[in-house]
């Protein structure tokens, strides 16, 4: 039961963010860090992802949007802040519109600070939440058994 | 004898084609990252993201989705039987169009606007590529003498020699039907395309991990297409067509990687033309012969 670990496809949203982390994100993706090593794929699509992978912090326009592409995901799947705005909405954390970190949209598993977020720091956060993934498909398989 | 051929075929390939094609897929990922610079997922990957597609939560915009691409995959099964028993050419074809079709009708019963505008797109794609390859097969015939596949090992000669052209042109659609980068319209391989995924954007979990197997055994039955127009009775000429298959499917991926999608236009126009002139010419030429 071990293949989520191996094909973790992420979708990624750009919250609000300054498009410094968006740019890391698919840096992640190119020649120089390669993720689709490890099987991760970018798909656009939260119906085919594994990983919700966020930056910037949530405000009253984008809170709807960020909880519709969680609830569109099929379980089991992970979520992983990236960057501080992500993780706690950063500097622009008392900002009249801004309500704070993607926590207070949807529940987070993995945060990953950073200003901008490093490629190696995403895909450590990634590797953390394939982990996730693997207890949750476990828990599910289980509850499968059971009822 | 041919029913119990029919059978067995059906039963080989179900197991033989979704194994051969997932490994053709595996080689695909790695060769296309390897032409952009990158080291590339495992060999095995296409298999590690249907065993993860099947473990996901099975969820379903509507109850008929997965019974069309169920029997989509069903017909594609049938259609590879047939061909590698060395049934008809010609029902095998129409069964592939049938499973395309029920692909098509799956994208449309989701009604979500990202795989409707996919299904449209698909349904063009079949406009485009249906009329060489029915020119494909009829070239075939006449190079052959045999609408049965099985006939291509009394030949003398294969059916390369008389219908090159008719296996240019169809050469020109088998990028359309693998769906590779300057045909890509209906749904891309690749991340982020302006209508999502097109025609997969509602599939997702088990539904979705049936497409990729489908698609790993309709690639097998194409590229038993391929093969067919270069063996003759010589038995050594499998090996020619194994080795025509491999480089055909490296021209595809290097094709896939070099050149952007055209709009929908240009590939039906430039499909016509193609089997109007490479489908027609050839059928043409063969007549007089």
């Amino acid at each position: 039961m071990a293949y989520n670990s191996k094909s973790p496809w992420v979708i990624h949203y750009d919250a609000s963010s300054c498009n410094g982390c968006d740019i890391e994100v698919l840096a992640a993706l190119c020649p120089g860090f390669d993720v689709e090593r490890f099987g991760i794929i970018n798909t656009g699509n939260p119906k085919h992802a594994d990983i919700f992978l966020v930056t910037g912090s949530v405000n009253e326009q984008n809170i709807k949007v960020v909880q519709e592409i969680y609830d569109q995901m099929l379980e089991p799947k992970a979520v992983v802040a990236c960057g501080i705005c992500a993780c706690s909405g950063g500097v622009f954390h008392d900002c009249y519109n801004v309500l704070g970190g993607v926590d207070k949209a949807i529940p987070v598993d993995v945060y990953v600070p950073g200003c901008a977020v490093r490629p190696e720091a995403i895909i450590d956060g990634v590797v953390q939440a394939i982990g996730i993934l693997d207890e949750k498909a476990k828990a599910m398989a289980q509850q499968k058994k059971g009822a | 004898m041919t029913t119990l051929a029919t059978v067995l075929g059906i039963i080989a390939f179900a197991i033989a084609g979704p194994i051969i094609g997932c490994l053709l897929a595996g080689l695909d990922r790695i060769i296309s990252a390897r032409m952009q610079g990158r080291v590339g997922p495992p060999l095995l990957q296409p298999y590690y993201d249907v065993r993860k597609l099947f473990s996901k939560e099975n969820a379903s915009v509507n109850t008929s989705e997965h019974a069309y691409i169920l029997f989509a995959f069903i017909f594609t099964l049938v259609a590879g039987g047939v061909f590698f028993s060395g049934g008809n050419l010609l029902l095998s074809v129409f069964l592939v169009t049938l499973s395309s079709l029920l692909f098509i009708v799956a994208a449309y019963s989701t009604r979500s606007p990202y795989s409707e505008v996919g299904a449209a797109r698909e349904t063009l794609q079949a406009m485009a590529y249906e009329p060489m390859l029915y020119l494909m097969c009829v070239a075939f015939f006449m190079a052959s003498g045999w609408f049965d596949v099985a006939g291509v090992f009394f030949l003398d000669a294969p059916a390369i020699t008389t219908a090159w052209l008719a296996f240019l042109g169809f050469l020109f659609v088998l990028t359309i039907k693998l769906r590779k980068s300057p045909f890509d319209i209906s749904m891309s391989h690749h991340a982020h395309q302006e209508i999502v995924r097109g025609v997969t954007t509602e599939m997702s979990g088990p539904t979705l991990g049936l497409v990729e197997v489908m698609h790993w055994c309709e690639n097998v039955l194409f590229m038993g297409w391929v093969a067919m127009f270069f063996i003759w009775s010589n038995p050594l000429s499998i090996i020619l067509a194994i080795v025509v298959v491999l480089a055909v499917y490296f021209l595809e991926i290097w094709i896939d990687n070099n050149f952007a999608r055209v709009k929908w236009q240009l590939m039906l126009k430039s499909a016509w033309l193609v089997a109007l002139v490479a489908g027609g010419l050839n059928v043409a030429v063969l007549a007089y012969l």
